[in-house]
This record gives structure tokens, C-alpha cells and sequence, in this order.
């Protein structure tokens, strides 16, 4: 099965809620708002994608929002398997909550937890949302957001040593 | 916050097979690592009534070194030996899509000789990382036999990769559109004779380890991951393939010479610790396979350099004389400080453990806007939570050893 075969069954599946299509290379991904995304994702799931590969959140700060993506496929239908469909949603930076999907993809739930420690989205109604990978000092910081900013250390010394 | 109760997570899930007894009160709080010596760098939390695992909450993290933002300060091709930290006996398998992800955006595909070469490493990688995990394993649940044989003859791999690419780990092998080495002229025999003393080699794995009865009273129905528990909690390679999913990124979506070589992807049924060690042990095997085919394949065809004309028709006349004398690919330097053009990508393969998953993300400059891994092991920590309770303590070691869990590369 090829990307466009994976669109049809995708977009009949969505059909009734509104979805921004967007294809990457080796991936397509369907943009719903906040409201729809627990139905558009169980619907997902009745079509036959039962796992969560990857949660990708990306920070586009000038815009001032946060696009979170849950990149699915499935293990049960070795048709499905070859394609990596996205269902996702964007939040406002400033206020970033959204609905969890633990309850359709419980495969998410590691994930989930990561994206709030590095991004402080809060996923409501998450059955376990604590922090994963952090300690509660760095997390505050939220690390991934593009306001962290990582300053390298040089490593060749530029200026000749003194005394 | 709701903590989960015993008995209530596995209903949800159609788990209620495997509840051993009730569980009323006075539960000891045990915690499992990071120093004690089986764990690794992660601590399990668990909670028993008696003998019996009543809950378990895997905490991870202390070894993780936020890969994704450091990338996002690095230029592309520098963020090879970054991520090859995490898993550095697999490197080639854990870089590989990262280099496929690159390509998808630069449009551009390795010429087959470099496809043939990095399909001849990462099986190579996977070899090695699989008889680490064994030995793990192996002292793990005390088989110290194991430990000592799958971590001498793990050299065997560790130095036919050294023959082939000058670096016994973290090989910085696969560039966009190509590899940076041709194999050495007495390499064939070389990699021949290596799997001619694996296939006898692993008769005695068979008898020593799997088929042992010791080892076999540790390992049947502990750990035991039903087929659509297992798609559930989206596992992923050999833990997958042991509870009867057929899934392997080199089937699913054909990456390098995959398409072009045989194999079978070994499939179990059981579900349990020792049908996920079977599984690493048929796998050995049909990677000794790949690699006959792939040596094959460079020893009949003729020898060119292994990177996209794209590259290499703008190298300076240094680099070919070099790659004449030594069959090496010198780094372009244009490769340094590459840019790609706007785009984004997603592309997967499959390491020892499992599937790797890289998400770039390129905003025209000259490191990326974002770089998303999930890593077979993060994905898999998810077991000790759902799979571990209803088990005894003792058998913690056997599920972790199992599933092979590494944590450097689940923490990232």
C-alpha cells in the first residue's frame, strides 16, 4: 500500500470532520482541531491502526503555536503496516492543553509524558502525567521549546593561554 | 493523579489470565536499581505482596542526554556520531534512517554499491547487538556460560566491522547518499569464514542456552505478551515478533538492499522470555544469511565509489586518488556544513532491538529545525509497567533481560 491508497482509506474514515492534509516524505498527516481529535483518532483506530509509532511535537514559535502528532500504523494488518499515517491537532503556545488519546492508543502513554515534561503541553485526563526522562529542575525549563537555548562550549581555544 | 490499582489495568486490557492471587494490603515498596548491578542505568519501582509483583513503574532517564535539542544545534551530518551514542554496537543499524530521513529531502538515493555496503554493516551491527543482549541475558538470570561465549564471539562481528569501516563501534558509516568505505579486498573470506564459525557456533548457543532445561524452567510462560496485548502497547522488535506480530521495517517498508536480498523474518507465537530469546537466535541466523548475500554481491560487481554522483562528481581529484589507494571515501567537504532544502521526512529501520523511528524536520538551514527519535527501547519500557505485575521478583531480571531493554538508548 502507497501513501495515496493509505489518503482514501484515511479521509473515508475522517469523512464529516474537517482535516488539513498535510504529506511529508514517508508520511501523510491529517490536521484536525482540538474538539475533534479524540473522535478522529478513535476513528483511526476502528480503520485499523492500532499502535502509536511516534509523538512529534514541533515548536513553531513564530507562529505561536505548538503542532503535536501522533504517527500511527498498525501490526495487525500487514497492509497498513507499510504506511505512517498522522492524526494531530495544534495548541497556542501560551496555553497549551489538549485532550489525552491514552484511552484510544495506550501506546501513547510513555510518549505522552515526555511531551509534557519537554514541552509542558498538559494532556488532560492522562491517567499518570509525571515526569519520565527529567528531573524536576531541568523540566521546568522545558527543554525542547525554542526558547531553550543550548550554548556549546568552544572547544579549540581562540585566545593564547596567559601567564 | 490516579495511581493504578492491581487487577484494574489488566482487566482494561483483557489481561485477567495471568492475575495470580489477590492482593489485599501491606505491600512492600521495593526499588530495583540504578545501582544494583542487573538493572542498568534505570530503576524499576515495584511494589510486592509476598513474592509477587503487584506493580511496577519503570523510571528512566539516567542516562539521557536530550539528543533532539543538541541536534537542533548541530550541523546534519554531525548529528551522525551523536546518535549513534545511543546503541554504539548497533550504530549503523541507529544512524541508517536518520541518513534515509536526510536523503528523502535531498531527493536523492545511494547508488547500490553504498546500499549493498550499509545492508552488509547493519547486519553485521545486528549480530553483535544481539549476542550482547544474550550475554546480558544470559548473567542476568545467573548463566554465566552465556555471558563469557556471547561476548567473546561478539568480537568476531565487532572486528569484521572494524575491517570494514576502521572503527570497532560507532562506525559514522552511512553519509547522505552513500557510505564511506569500500570493502578491503580480503574482506570476503574474512566475513565467510566468521559466518562459517557462527553457524556452528550457534548449535552449541542452542544446546548450552535455549534448550537447556535450567534455562528453560526460568524462561517458558514468564513474561507472556498476547498478540493483541502486544499491538496494544505497540512493542516492538523481537518483543513484537515473539507474541505472533509479523512486523520488521526491513518487510514493511524496504529500506537499502532489503528488497533485494533473502531473508525470512522468524515469527513466534508464545509470547513469553523464551520465545523472544528464539527469536534473537533465528534472527542471527538470517542475518549470517544477508551477509553471505550482500559480500556476494560486492565481490561480483565492479568497484565504484559508493556515493551519489551528486557528491562525488564535485570532489576535488585528492579525494579520488585517495579512494583509489585506499578504497575510502574521504568526507566531502561540503558534506560539513550542508544545507537541505525546506522539507520534511520521516523514515524508519530496523535495529536489533526494534524499529527506530527519525522525524526531520528542515527549515532551508544548516542544522535541523527539529529532529524527533523514538528508539526501540522507549517504546518497550512500556512492558515492565503492564506485563511485569502478577509476575515473582525473581522473574523481573528474566522479563528485563527479555526484552532486552537498553537504556542509553531509550533515554536518548
Amino acid at each position: 500500500m502507497d501513501l495515496a491508497q493509505a489518503r482514501k482509506i484515511v479521509e473515508e474514515a475522517l469523512s464529516g470532520i474537517e482535516a488539513r492534509v498535510e504529506e511529508g516524505r514517508g508520511f501523510i498527516e491529517f490536521i484536525v482541531s482540538k474538539e475533534n481529535l479524540v473522535e478522529a483518532a478513535s476513528r483511526l483506530k476502528k480503520a485499523g491502526f492500532d499502535h502509536v509509532k511516534s509523538l512529534t511535537v514541533v515548536d513553531y514559535k513564530a507562529e505561536g503555536k505548538f503542532k503535536i502528532v501522533y504517527y500511527v500504523s498498525s501490526y495487525l494488518n500487514e497492509d497498513l503496516a507499510g504506511v505512517i499515517v498522522g492524526i494531530g491537532t495544534e495548541v497556542p503556545r501560551d496555553n497549551p492543553k489538549m485532550p489525552t488519546l491514552v484511552y484510544v492508543w495506550r501506546s501513547a502513554e510513555f510518549q505522552e509524558r515526555e511531551v509534557f515534561e519537554f514541552f509542558g503541553i498538559d494532556f488532560e485526563d492522562h491517567p499518570d502525567l509525571r515526569l519520565l526522562l527529567l528531573t524536576p529542575q531541568v523540566a521546568e525549563k522545558r527543554p525542547l521549546r525554542k526558547d531553550f537555548i543550548v550554548k556549546e562550549e568552544p572547544i579549540i581555544r581562540t585566545t593564547p593561554p596567559t601567564g | 493523579m490516579s495511581v493504578w490499582v492491581y487487577g484494574e489495568q489488566k482487566s482494561e486490557l483483557g489481561l485477567e489470565g495471568t492475575i495470580t492471587r489477590k492482593i489485599e494490603e501491606d505491600l512492600y515498596e521495593v526499588f530495583i536499581g540504578p545501582q544494583h548491578p542487573g538493572s542498568g542505568h534505570m530503576r524499576i519501582i515495584i511494589r510486592i505482596d509476598g513474592d509477587i509483583i503487584v506493580e511496577a513503574d519503570p523510571d528512566m532517564g539516567y542516562v539521557h542526554r536530550t539528543m533532539e535539542k543538541l541536534a537542533e544545534g548541530r550541523e546534519w551530518i554531525k548529528n551522525v556520531p551523536l546518535f549513534e551514542r545511543m546503541a554504539i554496537q548497533d550504530a549503523c543499524n541507529v544512524t541508517v534512517s536518520y541518513i534515509i530521513a536526510l536523503e528523502r529531502i535531498l531527493d536523492i538515493e545511494p547508488p547500490p554499491r553504498a546500499k549493498y555496503l550499509r545492508t552488509l554493516l547493519c547486519e553485521i551491527n545486528r549480530i553483535a547487538a544481539h549476542l550482547y543482549g544474550f550475554g546480558i541475558f544470559g548473567v542476568f538470570i545467573g548463566h554465566s556460560t552465556m555471558y563469557m561465549w556471547s561476548f567473546a564471539d561478539r568480537e568476531v562481528m565487532v572486528e569484521l566491522a572494524e575491517r570494514l569501516t576502521g572503527a570497532r563501534l560507532t562506525h559514522s558509516y552511512p553519509i547522505p547518499g552513500g557510505a564511506r568505505k569500500d570493502i578491503p579486498q580480503d574482506f570476503p573470506q574474512a566475513a565467510r569464514k566468521a559466518v562459517r564459525y557462527f553457524r556452528r557456533r550457534l548449535e552449541e548457543y542452542r544446546k548450552i542456552f535455549l534448550d537447556n532445561p535450567v534455562t528453560r524452567k526460568r524462561l517458558e510462560g514468564v513474561g507472556i505478551i498476547p498478540k493483541k496485548i502486544a499491538a496494544e502497547l505497540g512493542v516492538v522488535g523481537p518483543v513484537a515478533r515473539a507474541s505472533g506480530i509479523k512486523y520488521d521495517a526491513r518487510l514493511a517498508e524496504p529500506y537499502d538492499a532489503y528488497d533485494e536480498v533473502e531473508f525470512e523474518v522468524p515469527v513466534f507465537e508464545e509470547g513469553d522470555a523464551l520465545a523472544r530469546a528464539w527469536v534473537k537466535f533465528e534472527e542471527i541466523k538470517q542475518s549470517l544469511r544477508i551477509i553471505e548475500q550482500a559480500v556476494d554481491w560486492l565481490e561480483r560487481h565492479p568497484r565504484e565509489a559508493p556515493i551519489h554522483d551528486r557528491f562525488w562528481a564535485k570532489s576535488p581529484p585528492l579525494w579520488k586518488k585517495v579512494f583509489e589507494a585506499e578504497g575510502r571515501v574521504k568526507l566531502l567537504p561540503l558534506m560539513a556544513n550542508m544545507k537541505l532544502p525546506p522539507g520534511r521526512a520521516m523514515a524508519r529501520s530496523e535495529t536489533a532491538r526494534g524499529e527506530i523511528i527519525y522525524y526531520v524536520e528542515s527549515d532551508g538551514k544548516s542544522t535541523p529545525y527539529r529532529v524527533r527519535i523514538v528508539s526501540p527501547s522507549a517504546r518497550n519500557a512500556i512492558v515492565f509497567k503492564y506485563i511485569a505485575p502478577g509476575y515473582k521478583v525473581m522473574d523481573l531480571p528474566t522479563i528485563y533481560g527479555s526484552i532486552d531493554y537498553f537504556p542509553p538508548e531509550a533515554d536518548r
